[in-house]
């Protein structure tokens, strides 16, 4: 079912959090979310470009907890 | 672990080239093997779980109280190991658990991230391009595994670790005989020792001449092993493991990739007509195929349950990551192949934390490839039946031998 839409100014955003401890830089968030995950140059490892990404892009997010092979990111 | 009464327990991994080149297991072993956990006997009388569901795979991959260190009791060996003084797993990480992997893995994970991988797209697109040129050379017909499937990720792997390509018959053979479960263990281990002493004066040569290079192996001699963070002899190890991995693997997945879209022409023609689908049409390809086909092995450091089994510790376990991938429950239709699925939860790159490092490359170097070669041959095909290429079923990496092809 499609959710009521909503006003703009009000738009929901998700909270992100990722822990790099965890992160083995296989990649895949970024693959799957290149506006909310990046890898640091410096490691590879995963980097938050934006903790708190708008609703619209909730799916990829789940999509890119769900694929990361060590559990390092999830919503808070 | 090995008694008697459990010599009627099914053998893993079953060989059986019947069953062609896109069928895993064939229906009587599936009702043998799949299953949340069914113990096997391996070749080398050690006892195992099989675990092949998509659920219980990514559990067990991902469970710190599983171990990959091969040298652990009751670890599912399908080979005997070499004796401990000949054998020789520095820098293998690969074989590592915990701090110790971490340590090595991280020397590298920013090299093959996607961005980097993104900046090394036109080496990718020239060496392909020139592969595409010898296959125009060479025939028609022409062996399409020899001219570009071998040919482009070997090459590609090389320059980024600044191996001399000029070597590849030296050690492209030993590492096929490496990956051959049928070969002894003196010859293994004699392989594993002419590879390294080769990447060892590699890598001497190159510390000789410290500035000379920007491959990763002068890369990591300058920053890891001068400054005392790494001994030459692990570097060594993660050489070996880079080359190795890095063009067997998409070697075999592109032929494969190749005699699997040119059965159907309009699978193959969609790649060149809609390009934009490729990317997620690898994806369906390396679910498909998922050429690890004897599976991702670990034993138990602790007691812990996978899929209602409890699995004591000292135990041996098979991640069957090419079952998980045609797992019902996760893919619709999971024997048939569809260029159009989301087939991103697939496991072929395995899972947890030894999942595969250098997976955007191989990604990139299939996408390039396949895209490519139907653009430049849209009339190719493939000269045999399936059931008529010799397959590699005694091979850590599945795929095949040669793919006689014309256009």
């Amino acid at each position: 079912m499609t959710p009521a839409p909503r006003p703009l100014s009000v738009e929901t955003t998700l909270r992100v959090v990722v822990d790099r401890d965890r992160c083995c830089g296989a990649g895949n968030c970024v693959l799957t979310a290149p506006e909310v995950f990046d890898q640091d140059d410096a490691d590879g490892l995963v980097l938050l470009r934006d903790p708190a990404p708008r609703d619209a892009l909730r799916e990829r997010v789940q999509r890119a907890v769900d694929l990361c092979p060590t559990d390092a990111i999830r919503f808070d | 672990m090995t008694q008697s009464t459990e010599t009627t327990l099914p053998l893993w991994p079953p060989v059986n080239s019947a069953r062609g080149p896109f069928t895993p297991l064939d229906d009587a072993e599936r009702q043998r093997y799949f299953g949340p956990v069914t113990r096997v006997l391996l070749p080398t009388g050690i006892t195992a779980w099989l675990v092949s569901r998509h659920t219980e795979v990514r559990q067990l991959l991902r469970h710190p109280a599983f171990s990959s260190d091969l040298t652990r009791p009751g670890f599912p060996l399908l080979r005997p190991l070499p004796p401990e003084a000949t054998r020789d797993l520095r820098g293998a990480f690969l074989q590592m658990d915990g701090a110790a992997h971490t340590r090595l893995r991280r020397m590298l994970t920013a090299e093959f991230m996607i961005k980097n991988v993104r900046r090394i797209e036109p080496l990718i697109h020239r060496t392909i391009d020139e592969a595409l040129t010898d296959l125009a050379a060479a025939g028609p017909p022409a062996d399409l595994v020899s001219t570009v499937a071998l040919p482009v990720p070997s090459k590609v792997i090389c320059h980024l670790l600044g191996v001399p390509y000029a070597d590849h018959d030296f050690f492209q053979s030993r590492s096929r005989r490496l990956l051959d479960r049928r070969v002894p263990p003196e010859q293994l281990q004699q392989a594993a020792q002419e590879l390294r002493a080769y990447l060892r004066s590699l890598i001497d040569t190159k510390r000789a001449r410290p500035d000379d290079g920007e491959d990763l192996l002068s890369r990591l001699i300058r920053e890891r092993v001068e400054p005392g963070e790494l001994v030459v002899d692990e570097l060594v190890g993660m050489a070996l493991l880079l080359l190795i991995a890095g063009h067997e693997t998409t070697a075999n997945m592109l032929g494969l990739s190749v005699l699997l879209l040119t059965r159907h022409p309009g699978r193959y023609a969609l790649l060149r007509d809609r390009p934009d689908l490729a990317p997620g049409m690898v994806d369906e390809l390396l679910r498909y195929l998922s050429i690890v086909r004897t599976g991702l092995f670990r034993v138990a450091t602790e007691d812990v349950e996978i899929g209602g089994r409890s699995i004591r510790a000292g135990e041996g376990v098979i991640a069957l990551i090419a079952l998980a991938n045609r797992d019902a429950e996760v893919f619709d239709d999971p024997d048939g192949f569809d260029p159009y699925r989301e087939a991103h939860q697939h496991l072929a790159f395995g899972f947890g934390v030894h999942q595969c490092i250098g997976q955007p490359l191989a990604r990139a170097e299939l996408r390039i490839a396949m895209v490519e070669l139907a653009r430049r041959f849209p009339g190719l095909r493939v000269t045999a039946e399936p059931q008529e290429l010799t397959t590699r079923d005694h091979s850590i990496v599945f795929g095949l031998d040669r793919l006689p092809v014309t256009w």
